[in-house]
């Protein structure tokens, strides 16, 4: 199956290499009505869905091998931790970390953020200093920083971008100075679908010797990730939006910042000594994943690992990116709709409005045609208020999404254009 | 479909379109904003209260249909009425909306108002029917916000049930 997969990778075939109903049986969840309708899910950004084998490891892990991990010299916490690590080492080659020991696992993305906030941020920004977002960034990428600024009387600067959803790299250049303490932007933009050039952005914070954050919540899941290659000093991941369960993420951070960093949760597994007058921590990655993690969800995330490099990541990826270009063509070419979010770089997500259409009955009427799409400002209110609009209808793909289903979207687009005529 | 054609009547499409008191009102001299964090719907709810009497009430923001029609017909149905009287159609119009109240069988004072009965079929759209209302509620009881986000008694009884 795999190396047939894999043999039908031909470039400027006219026919997809990518054999869609194969992968497709894949994902049981797929298989389902809604409403009456085939369910056509397009909601993949907010969470993607979990193949059979991640399925199946993680009640392997329920029934044969759970226990907690680095506490038992017994055999079944032996296995567990054997299964966790095993994750943690799956990770490290997917995203070619140099040591598995910079992969801290944590709950999601969101988590992954507020420990380098906690961590570093508290630690090393001071009155005065200023941290670096961009104008895309989800309130994950914004909140966070905001507290610290707050709470340190340091200052908040916002890259902007251009109408297509671009980042300005001059205005970033010119952001950057000697009180920046951190760059945090994200890859790829949950609201816009656009991919930021993260090499040139770490570049550029590293002439000025400022290290670099990247949200790489919506990366992860379309793109093939090197941090080293990436020069990322941070890249932050949520297993549930690259077909993991929910509960599953990872922080990658060079070990020597992640070395300088204060903990963040303290309590049992990350410490070294405790007693009432003082508690040394633990090495890396223990240092930082306090009391008992999301096991099985982690073990979960390193199947759906494995899940992905048993695919043709290429022609998976050509074909995200064909199913993205037909569906902007789809809906561009109905009256009435507008795509917010034209970068040249996109990857993933579609968002659009229809004139005089709320999103969010868009939303429900699409529903009754079985088809999920997220309508609303997606946890990047900026981005809203920067195109005017209070919100948008975003339709997210994933490989497992057909053209066949984006003709039924365009079709119901067209229903709710009927309704509301 | 008739689900989705119940929701969508055309009177509510027609006080989507062109909603009525969509002002700020003047004379007033209570207000107050009301939010849906979840979908960032915005609207304020402006009113003139007098000898325990709403003399007039407008509001303005944006949302999607459900809400500013809603938001619509509830100012229509509103004006003039004790705070008393207020406050016993908002218990009517919630209770129908979650699906606790039959507008059918049980006797109500809700007149052109059941037209929003559909939406208990969605339970996603409770908020946006009943956003308005709280955020009169407040003005009402002299507070200036309102948000959906806290209000564990927007869920349908279906949803309780399941
Ligand atoms: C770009 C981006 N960053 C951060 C997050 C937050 O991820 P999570 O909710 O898994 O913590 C999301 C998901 O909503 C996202 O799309």
């Amino acid at each position: 199956m795999l190396a047939e997969r894999q043999a039908g990778n031909g470039v400027g075939d006219a026919a997809s290499p990518w054999d869609v109903a194969r992968v497709r049986e894949d994902f049981p969840v797929l298989a389902q009505t809604v409403n009456g309708k085939p369910l056509v899910y397009l909601d993949n950004a907010a969470s993607s869905q979990v193949p059979q084998v991640v399925i199946d490891r993680g009640s392997r892990y329920l029934q044969e091998e759970h226990s907690n991990i680095h506490r038992g010299v017994h055999y079944l916490s032996q296995r567990a931790t054997t299964a966790y690590e095993g994750a943690r080492e799956k990770v490290r080659r997917f995203i070619n970390a140099r040591e598995s020991r910079e992969c801290i696992f944590v709950r999601g993305c969101t988590e992954g953020i507020n420990l380098v906030m906690h961590g570093y941020g508290r630690k090393f920004v001071a009155a005065g200093d200023e941290i670096i977002v961009s104008a895309m960034e989800h309130h994950a990428n914004i909140v966070p920083w905001q507290m610290l600024c707050e709470e340190k009387g340091a200052t908040l600067r916002v890259i902007p971008m251009n109408d297509a959803g671009e980042l300005l790299l001059d205005e970033y250049e010119a952001l950057l100075n000697e009180r920046t303490k951190l760059v945090c932007v994200m890859h790829v933009s949950n609201a816009l679908g656009t991919i930021n050039p993260i090499k040139e952005i770490v570049a550029r914070a590293h002439k000025q010797g400022v290290p670099v954050l990247v949200d790489g919540a919506q990366g992860a899941p379309h793109l093939t990730i090197d941090v080293q290659d990436l020069d990322a000093d941070f890249y932050i991941i949520s297993g549930h939006k690259m077909f993991a369960p929910t509960g599953s993420g990872v922080v990658y951070g060079k070990a020597e910042l992640l070395e300088r960093m204060n903990p963040f949760l303290g309590g049992g597994d990350m410490i070294r000594t405790v007693t009432f007058e003082k508690t040394t921590y633990a090495g890396l990655p223990n240092k930082f994943e306090a009391g008992t993690p999301a096991i099985a969800s982690q073990i979960g995330l390193g199947a759906a690992i494995d899940y992905l490099n048993s695919l043709d990541r290429r022609a998976a990826h050509a074909y995200e990116h064909e199913l993205l270009a037909y569906a902007t063509e789809k809906l561009t070419a109905i009256e009435g709709v507008r795509i917010i979010g034209t970068a040249r770089e996109k990857v993933g997500a579609l968002s659009f409005v229809i004139e005089d259409v709320h999103p969010h009955d868009v939303g429900t009427i699409l529903d009754q045609e079985g088809i999920a799409v997220r309508a609303g400002h997606h946890c990047a209110q900026p981005v809203m208020k920067r195109f005017n609009i209070p919100a948008t209808a975003r339709a997210s793909f994933a490989f497992y999404n057909t053209k066949e289903e984006i003709d039924t979207l365009a079709s119901a687009v067209q229903k709710v254009i009927e309704v509301f005529s | 479909m008739s689900e989705l054609s119940e929701l969508y009547q055309q009177v509510i499409l027609d006080h989507n379109k062109k909603p009525r008191n969509f002002k700020k009102l003047e004379t007033a001299n209570r207000h107050a904003d009301g939010f849906n964090p979840l979908c960032g719907d915005q609207l304020t709810v402006y009113m003139q209260f007098e000898d325990d009497r709403i003399a007039d009430v407008s509001f303005e923001g944006t949302g999607c249909a459900i809400s500013k029609a809603s938001a619509s017909m509830m100012t229509q149905s509103v004006k003039g009425k004790t705070r008393a009287e207020v406050e016993s159609l908002f218990n009517e119009f919630h209770r129908m909306v979650t699906g606790e109240l039959d507008e059918e069988t049980t006797p109500n004072n809700l007149g052109r108002l059941t037209i929003f009965a559909g939406v208990r079929e969605f339970p996603a759209r409770v908020k946006c029917a009943s956003l308005s209302w709280h955020t009169l509620h407040a003005a009402l009881a002299g507070e200036d916000a309102a948000t959906t986000e806290n209000l564990g008694a927007d869920i349908t009884s279906e949803q309780v049930s399941a």
